[in-house]
């Protein structure tokens, strides 16, 4: 209906991946204690991000 | 609360949350201009593809109560809570899928109340379109109240509200008129497109919040197996003890879980339940709409890995050790020794120090264990990113309500019994008048929760009742063509005054008389409430399916050519379809569907 809801998940997931992983690479390595050590922001972000271009690139395929 | 305790949320989870914020309104707003008519405010056109309506079937009832709760579960019963999915939902989803959703579709109708108008008459569909609307508006106040009180504990508010100079007291208000206002926009501007398109992206959402929770959390305890030593043996072993009720976490006998949760409850939830059908109703073909709920069904196996484990893990980790810069360590140190993992201990508002049950043992608040295990192991960043899908969880089980009130409102209330005779354009924008209605009915229910906890538990005590004989009218009025309307009404009233009269009668072990049961006479003890709660389920079924067949067969049936379409014996099959590739066959992929449920019940037997 009108929209392809595969956009705004595309785009949604693409820039919250695109924060996470600026933040994770240029953040303090202390805070990832919790995380057990994990730099949880940078691969986390970097997959989201994956995942929301794909998305994108798929929706655009499909047309 | 000292401020150093406030949570250490930066501007990287602000702007998350922001990011978020923009998307779900931006839908709505998107989604206007293709609002023309009442059929694509509440049934979306019947326009979407099948997997947009699964995720929203699957999202809609991922409210409060499931990540929150099945969380605590999780931590209270350990694995054996999945029984809710691999017992409960997914053989209900293959049913409804399989064999209701032909005449749901296939009747038009455009919600459940209405099917009910079709197959029986007035009265049995005014019952259940009042009580249903009642229901959605306190299941949704209940659902933002759960929320803003989160927020509060949680002290996600405290350092803006500090830097804004707003009293403390501020707060709840605050939570609760955002959420009310974001989710009003775009459910009036879009309607039930717009709040299952939101649904898919809350979906995808809580899984891309929760699942680095449960891979940390696992990692951490040393993977499944390190977990398994870490916890009692009937913690991860779904099916060990179920042989008898004292023998099992959950207080249940095997009988009682198949036939009371597996069968009367579940059925009666995913199969009748409006808040889940109508995102089915929305599909754009017959076919389309038989496969959302199978297709919500394949996710839906997997989510105890999702909201079950990190409850788990959240008892077995150690009791809480003060090295751990832990955001929301709002309890003294005599309350954190008191807890077990990271589940703190209740808090005694006479004393200040842990409350105490009859045995004097700590009461545990398992609904913190997905906050806390958020706090525990999330930096900022993805701590953003964890509280928005907490957030989105709360949002969507809202939106599902208020769009299912709007629907009933409107088609089964409104133009049912006061203007029948209206234009389209007029109950268009009564569908947009009833949201807004529902919004504020849900905001004072929500007020209502916070001033009158017991009225709140009363009133989910009286759906309970009410919705327990349910799934046996469907039953009766689906497959067999001698159920009447009389039949129908009269066993449903006497399904909810069985199942009052059981709980009247009757009384968890250790509880005292009152809301809990037994305020007849406590006659009968159960080993734990969810037995109870099993039995209510079986007596109210029991006497509705015994009440509606007696009734019919007394009175008049309806010609059989009136039932075409509404009744599995009247409706001619569908031949089956050689264009249809294998798997969007509904019956093909419920065999599948059941298949896999099988194998995670052997797994984790």
């Amino acid at each position: 209906m009108g929209l392809d809801i595969r956009i705004p998940i595309g785009l949604m997931f693409s820039m919250i991946g695109f924060m996470l992983t600026i933040f994770g690479a240029f953040s303090d390595r202390a805070i990832y204690q919790r995380s057990l050590g994990i730099n949880v922001n940078l691969i986390w972000g970097v997959l989201l991000l994956a995942c929301g271009l794909l998305t994108l690139i798929a929706t655009r395929r499909a047309k | 609360m000292p401020s150093e305790n406030a949570m250490n949320l930066t501007a990287i989870d602000w702007s998350i949350m922001l990011v978020y914020l923009v998307f779900v309104l931006g839908i709505g707003f998107v989604l206007k201009r293709f609002v023309k008519s009442s059929a694509d405010f509440f049934l979306a056109g019947r326009s979407l593809p099948a997997w947009v309506c699964g995720l929203a079937f699957l999202s809609a009832n991922l409210g409060a109560q499931e990540v929150i709760g099945m969380a605590a579960s999780g931590a209270k019963y350990g694995i054996a809570t999945s029984h809710f999915y691999w017992i409960g939902a997914i053989p209900a989803m293959v049913f409804v899928g399989v064999f209701m959703m032909p005449f749901y579709y296939g009747s038009r109708a455009r919600s459940v109340p209405e099917y009910l108008r079709l197959r029986f008459d007035e009265k049995t569909r005014g019952l259940n379109a009042v009580s249903f609307a009642t229901m959605t508006v306190f299941s949704s106040g209940i659902s933002m109240y759960a929320m803003a009180k989160l927020i509060d504990v949680l002290h996600i508010l405290d350092r803006p509200f500090a830097i804004l100079g707003l009293p403390h007291s501020w707060m709840m208000h605050v939570s609760i008129v955002i959420s009310a206002l974001v989710v009003l926009a775009y459910i009036f501007l879009g309607g039930l497109t717009s709040a299952i398109y939101n649904e898919v992206l809350q979906f995808f959402l809580i899984v891309a919040g929760f699942l680095p929770l449960s891979l940390l959390g696992l990692r951490n305890v040393g993977g499944w197996s390190g977990l398994k030593q870490q916890l009692p043996t009937a913690f991860t072993h779904s099916w060990q003890g179920m042989g008898h009720a004292n023998t099992n976490p959950l207080g249940v006998e095997v009988f009682g879980l198949m036939m009371g949760l597996g069968f009367v409850l579940s059925f009666g939830y995913w199969c009748t339940d409006f808040l889940v059908v109508q995102r089915a109703m929305a599909a754009d073909s017959m076919s389309a709409a038989r496969r959302t709920p199978l297709i919500a069904a394949v996710p839906k196996m997997l989510f105890p890995f999702l909201v079950i484990l990190p409850g788990m893990i959240a008892i077995a980790l150690p009791t809480a050790v003060a090295s751990v810069p832990h955001g929301a360590s709002v309890h003294a140190s005599a309350m954190q020794t008191a807890g077990r993992g990271l589940i703190p201990a209740k808090m005694d508002e006479e004393t200040g120090g842990p409350k105490l049950d009859s045995n004097g043992k700590p009461v545990l608040d398992y609904d913190l264990a997905i906050p806390n295990m958020l706090l525990h192991y999330f930096p900022t960043g993805i701590l953003g990113l964890g509280l928005t899908a907490l957030l989105a969880s709360f949002m969507s089980g809202m939106a599902g309500n208020v769009t299912a009130f709007n629907t009933v409102w409107t088609c089964d209330i409104y133009q049912a019994y006061l203007n029948k005779h209206a234009s389209d354009q007029h109950y268009l924008w009564m569908g947009r008048m009833a949201t807004i209605g529902g919004i504020v009915l849900s905001v004072l229910a929500a007020y209502a929760a916070t001033r009158f906890n017991n009225i709140m538990d009363f009133l989910q005590l009286v759906f309970a009742f009410v919705n327990a004989p349910l799934f046996a009218t469907f039953l009766l009025g689906m497959f067999w063509k001698r159920a009447t309307g009389h039949g129908a009404f009269f066993g449903l009233l006497s399904g909810t005054a069985a199942a009052a009269a059981h709980h009247g009668l009757s009384l968890p072990s250790g509880a005292t008389a009152g809301i809990k049961g037994g305020w007849i006479h406590p006659a009968y003890f159960y080993p734990s409430e969810m037995a109870q709660n099993f039995w209510t389920a079986i007596w109210a079924f029991s006497a509705c399916l015994s009440v509606s067949i007696v009734i019919s067969l007394l009175t008049k049936p309806r010609p059989e050519e009136e039932l075409v379409g509404l009744v599995y014996s009247m409706t001619p099959r569908p031949a089956p379809q050689k264009d249809i590739p294998w798997y969007q066959r509904p019956a093909t992929l419920g065999c599948i569907v059941l298949f896999l449920v099988l194998i995670l019940n052997v797994v984790f037997r």
